[in-house]
């Protein structure tokens, strides 16, 4: 909104030219009159505001209403706007208001002028009009615009010989027809108020005038138009013909009930600068149950022990004192009654209607009396209780950050066609079942239409980005909400995705090509492993619907017969669909199950003081043979004193030469160590024998 | 044996001992015997020599023989062997306990071809530059991940208030209208409630308005939840992800964070508002920071404020980054409304808790920022894209 200073120091006449229009701005802002922006006009044109009024203070937007608030700063004398006495001429118009409109139409005010001159604005108009850039068209039109711009109130001048009979604000009958100043045509419906003659609306009510009846070069007799209607129904006719109008921007946020006959009698007053006459008085409709809830509200108590109570410690040593409160609401337009001691009784301002409770006065004498001016207290400090999963939550971060992987966050949609890939066969806990993803009402594209369902459209999304973008090697975790139900109950599930893609070095046991997958394994034990949780397990039996995972390279994680992450290689078919140039290995984790475990509390247990003893093996076996059936064979003989059973090479014979083809060759070694004594050959060596007899025993066949 | 050379002793020879042994050549060795044999005695130049523990021929073996590589052992064992056997002649010839210097000249072997060689023993030279390392190569390691600098800040965040005492509560990103608007105080028509600005689930119009559901537009409902759960004294800060329909653009994203804080108890005023939030840019920013308060509107809080740090890139003294004002617009806070108060006793009365948040008894104030504005602050971060990309080539520079 743009501000004349001249035209404030108009309203302020007190205002000393020693406080400069640029302290003014300051001041004003301070105060939550804000102003952005300061333009010299040069000499003796003072400066153009550009200002930023909150919604609340519909009664800011206007050159009188900042005026008053400089007025309020400065402790000066704001010379009032008032218009004479109304209705002293007989009514020489009829002006009615629909009874079905009397509570949305809470004042109607109306001015017939005779014999008027339509001409260009000369004077203040004219001056004011070209320093904030403001389009002028004629005297008529221009005077509701300078009324507006100068004390806020909207006002519209009808062309009377275009109204047929009197004038009647009514609601519009559904489907009447309207033209509007702005030259469309619109269907109006049953809820839109309008001001209508005998025969048509003439003007949608608060929002824009009618076309047919605008002021024109020959219009000679004028109806001057000045009401109060509701904000509700005026919000709701601008939102339904798409208008945003000075007017319904002001009628919308509540207009000052008082201020109809003011308005009414300055646009009168400027038209008949140039010529004409006002034929009768002004006719002046009250709705008395609109006026009581606007401009004759009940006085409300306000304590100024409560006004310290809740704004506490100034600056100044004297606070916040009664006459201060006293000054700086009356300043603002109310009238205080003291009641006791340490109350007044506060008759509101009409213009105010965002001021209704106690605490909307507190609020205005904290405005006035400047929020710096207040001290840096500090309350007691609190104690603090963590969350309960907030050190599990801490601990998965620092995991995950120290295995090399790197903290991303991803869009929280996810298309239609990405839910269908990859949530419908997610096998963890509580996502099974037909709860689907859930649509949003008004989504930012048909992309993001949905509340993502897992974590995983989002992780190959960024892997992708990388990829596109030639970095070849990435690392990412991405912790956060998936969403499943209904679009009556959702639930949100904390999960965790894992996504790997570039270079993973191959080692005695893995190649390159199977690393990465062995390397989220890992890092999935490696979560696990912070937690007091019973052995987790792997298999593929769950997978068989995981079609976004490659067959045959992916796994699901169980724990205590439930599934706790799913892992694997993207399915080649998908990543062809999406044109990747490398594999991407991808994991989800049920955060929430995660969460629910306990912390691993560790007990530090001996170490032995006997040396360990290590024996490898080189076994032959048929690519059929788990590690896990060749692990748990050798546990099961149960050997005290066996430490650790580990593979340490794998290796094959394409040619089938030194491993026969369907076969492979695995190096393991079993480490042995008692804590009791040293061990001895027999021992060891029996051990050995037992060993071997147990993986011959499983079809393999020892290595020369 | 008395091992160690006497150090006040005069040096024997000009070159240093030892201690450039690997870069030596036979010819250098050469000088330092003919030199050694005539300023010291018998018995000084056999320790010199052959001394067991810093003998120059021990030193010699340790620096050449012991790591050089196998294909040149055999050749650096030659010139050794030969220095070796014409110290061991000298001392022979050389009668004990007389200063008379033997003619080396006459000495056999003495003009052994590789003592005349001038250049450093090939062997030894080759086996030197294997060991050295350009140490101007990078450094090679796994990395470890990097922490997201968007997290990073709102943990910074909820730490400064942690250590205030302030507890962090989190809630649901999928709100309903009850939480997210109705409880604190927006109007039924309020503008933020419109679709424009606010993403709802599908599907909701036929339900009851405090039931329908959308994606909470600030982490404001989790103080509502936590005041209906917990009576006062609080004192909780409230990090999380939260949503609008905003189109993306550098500076705006449908997805963002929040951190909000709420205090509720007997007594708290304004003036706490403002010292606790001083106290917090003071210790995000750097205690020159200023701040300063300016009145605002929100529905849940009244007053309101919009809060002013003074420009961290310049000071205050006005720069591009804060259009030259001098100060940078940084969070919302305000008194908590005491029809938000209400709201949660209503909603407490029909659960069956008791009453807690008398407007009349108690008082709070509550406070939010934007992370995302902080974060690219903090880091000059001209596009709030990067924050939801995953972009290694991003996150690599917080590393």
């Amino acid at each position: 909104m743009k501000i004349l200073t001249q035209w404030l120091r108009q309203y302020v006449p007190a205002l000393p030219a020693a406080i400069s229009d640029h302290q003014l701005a300051e001041a004003l802002t301070l105060r939550g009159i804000a102003v952005e922006g300061i333009h010299p006009l040069g000499e003796g044109n003072g400066h153009l505001f550009e200002m930023d009024i909150t919604t609340n203070r519909v009664d800011a937007m206007n050159h009188y209403g900042i005026a008053r608030e400089a007025a309020t700063i400065y402790d000066l004398p704001l010379p009032r706007l008032e218009a004479p006495a109304s209705s002293t001429g007989a009514a020489s118009f009829r002006v009615q208001i629909a009874p079905e409109a009397k509570h949305l139409c809470g004042r109607f005010t109306a001015q017939v002028l005779r014999e008027v001159t339509i001409a260009p604005s000369s004077g203040l108009v004219q001056q004011y009009f070209t320093l904030l850039g403001q389009k002028q068209i004629s005297n008529a039109v221009d005077a509701s615009n300078f009324t507006l711009l100068g004390m806020g109130h909207p006002t519209h001048a009808f062309d009377l010989e275009k109204i047929v009979g009197g004038v009647m604000v009514r609601l519009a009958r559904p489907g009447e027809r309207l033209k509007l100043l702005d030259g469309t045509d619109r269907v109006l419906e049953g809820d839109d108020l309008v001001i209508a003659d005998d025969e048509k609306p003439l003007s949608l009510a608060g929002v824009m005038g009618g076309w047919d009846s605008m002021i024109t070069p020959e219009t000679r007799n004028i109806l001057v138009e000045s009401a109060w209607f509701d904000q509700a129904t005026i919000r709701r006719s601008a939102r339904r013909h798409g208008l945003h109008t000075d007017a319904s921007h002001r009628f919308e946020r509540g207009a000052d009930f008082n201020a109809a006959p003011v308005a009414n009698h300055l646009v009168a007053e400027l038209i008949l600068a140039h010529g004409g006459h006002a034929e009768g008085g002004l006719i002046d409709l009250i709705t008395p149950e609109v006026a009581a809830r606007t401009a004759r509200r009940p006085p409300i108590t306000l304590s100024v022990g409560e006004v310290q109570r809740h704004l506490g410690t100034t600056t100044a040593p004297e606070g916040i004192t009664r006459t201060l409160v006293e000054r700086y609401l009356s300043a603002l337009g109310c009238a205080l009654r003291p009641a006791g001691n340490d109350s007044f009784e506060v008759t509101l301002p009409s213009w105010r209607l965002d001021i209704e409770r106690e605490i909307d006065l507190i609020e205005e004498v904290a405005r006035v009396y400047g929020y710096n001016a207040f001290a840096d207290t500090l309350p007691t400090p609190g104690i603090v209780i963590e969350q309960p999963t907030a050190a599990a939550e801490a601990a998965v971060r620092r995991r995950l950050l120290a295995l090399g992987y790197s903290e991303a966050i991803s869009s929280t949609f996810a298309s239609p066609q990405d839910a269908a890939i990859f949530s419908e066969e997610l096998v963890l806990a509580g996502k099974q079942g037909s709860q689907g993803p859930v649509p949003l009402e008004n989504p930012l594209s048909e992309e993001a239409s949905l509340l993502r369902p897992t974590l995983i459209p989002g992780m190959v999304t960024m892997l992708a980005h990388n990829l596109n973008r030639d970095v070849r090697t990435a690392r990412l975790f991405e912790r956060g909400a998936a969403f499943s139900g209904t679009t009556s109950a959702v639930v949100e599930r904390e999960s965790l995705s894992l996504g790997l893609t570039g270079t993973v070095a191959a080692t005695s046991l893995y190649s390159a090509a199977d690393a990465p997958f062995f390397e989220l394994k890992a890092v999935v034990e490696s979560l696990l492993s912070l937690f007091d949780a019973p052995a987790a397990t792997f298999t593929s039996d769950l997978l068989s619907h995981a079609t976004w995972l490659e067959a045959e390279r992916a796994a699901v994680t169980m724990l205590d017969g439930k599934p706790i992450a799913t892992f694997g290689e993207l399915s080649h078919a998908e990543a062809a669909r999406r044109k990747l140039r490398q594999p991407m290995y991808l994991a989800e984790i049920d955060l929430a199950r995660l969460y629910a475990l306990p912390l691993k509390r560790v007990t530090a247990r001996e170490l032995s003081r006997f040396q360990a003893v290590e024996r490898d093996f080189s076994f032959t076996f048929a690519e059929s043979m788990s590690w896990q059936t060749v692990d748990t064979a050798i546990r099961s003989l149960a050997i005290e004193e066996l430490r650790s059973v580990t593979p340490t090479e794998i290796f094959r014979d394409p040619r089938g030469v030194s491993v026969p083809s369907d076969h492979y060759a695995l190096l393991l070694r079993c480490v042995f160590q008692s804590y009791e004594r040293t061990l001895r050959e027999e021992e060891l060596t029996a051990w050995w024998s037992a060993i071997i007899d147990t993986l011959t025993g499983l079809g393999g066949s020892i290595r020369a | 044996m008395t091992e160690p050379i006497d150090p006040t002793h005069p040096a024997p020879n000009t070159a240093p001992p030892a201690a450039n042994d690997q870069g030596r050549s036979f010819a250098e060795l050469h000088r330092e015997i003919a030199a050694s044999l005539a300023t010291s005695s018998s018995e000084e130049f056999r320790l010199y020599w052959l001394g067991r523990k810093q003998g120059r021929l021990k030193l010699l073996s340790e620096a050449w023989l012991k790591d050089a590589p196998a294909d040149q052992r055999r050749t650096l064992g030659v010139g050794f062997n030969e220095l070796k056997r014409v110290i061991e002649l000298l001392l022979e010839v050389r009668t004990p306990g007389s200063s008379a210097v033997p003619d080396l000249d006459t000495l056999p072997g003495w003009s052994h071809a590789l003592f005349t060689a001038t250049a450093i023993p090939s062997a030894a030279k080759a086996r030197s530059t294997a060991a050295s390392i350009d140490i101007t190569l990078p450094g090679q390691l796994r990395a470890p991940g990097i922490p997201h600098p968007l997290l990073e800040t709102m943990q910074q965040i909820v730490e400064v208030f942690s250590r205030i005492g302030y507890s962090t509560r989190t809630g649901p990103q999928v709100e309903s209208d009850f939480f997210n608007f109705e409880a604190l105080n927006f109007p039924p028509n309020h503008p933020a409630r419109d679709t424009q600005d606010t993403l709802l689930v599908a599907g909701q119009n036929d339900r009851p308005r405090p039931d329908r559901l959308l994606m909470r537009t600030h982490t404001s409902p989790v103080q509502v939840r936590t005041m209906i759960a917990e009576p006062p004294p609080l004192r909780i800060v409230i990090p999380g992800k939260v949503h609008r329909n905003d189109a993306a653009d550098a500076t705006h994203s449908p997805v963002f964070h929040q951190v909000e804080g709420l205090c509720v108890d007997t007594n708290i005023t304004f003036s706490d508002l403002k010292g606790t939030l001083d106290h917090a840019m003071k210790a995000l920013f750097g205690s020159s920071v200023k701040t300063r308060f300016f009145p605002s509107f929100f529905p849940f809080t009244e007053p309101s404020a919009d809060v002013q740090i003074s420009c961290i890139f310049c000071n205050g003294k006005g720069c591009r980054k804060c259009k030259h004002s001098g100060w940078i617009e940084l969070l919302g806070c305000g008194m908590v409304d005491p029809a938000v108060f209400a709201a949660v006793d209503q909603r407490r009365a029909e659960e069956g808790r008791p009453t807690a948040y008398d407007p009349a008894k108690i008082s709070g104030f509550a406070f939010g920022m934007g992370v995302e504005r902080i974060a690219m602050m903090q880091h000059g971060i001209s596009d709030i894209g990067h924050f939801y990309s995953g972009d290694m080539r991003f996150l690599e520079q917080f590393a």
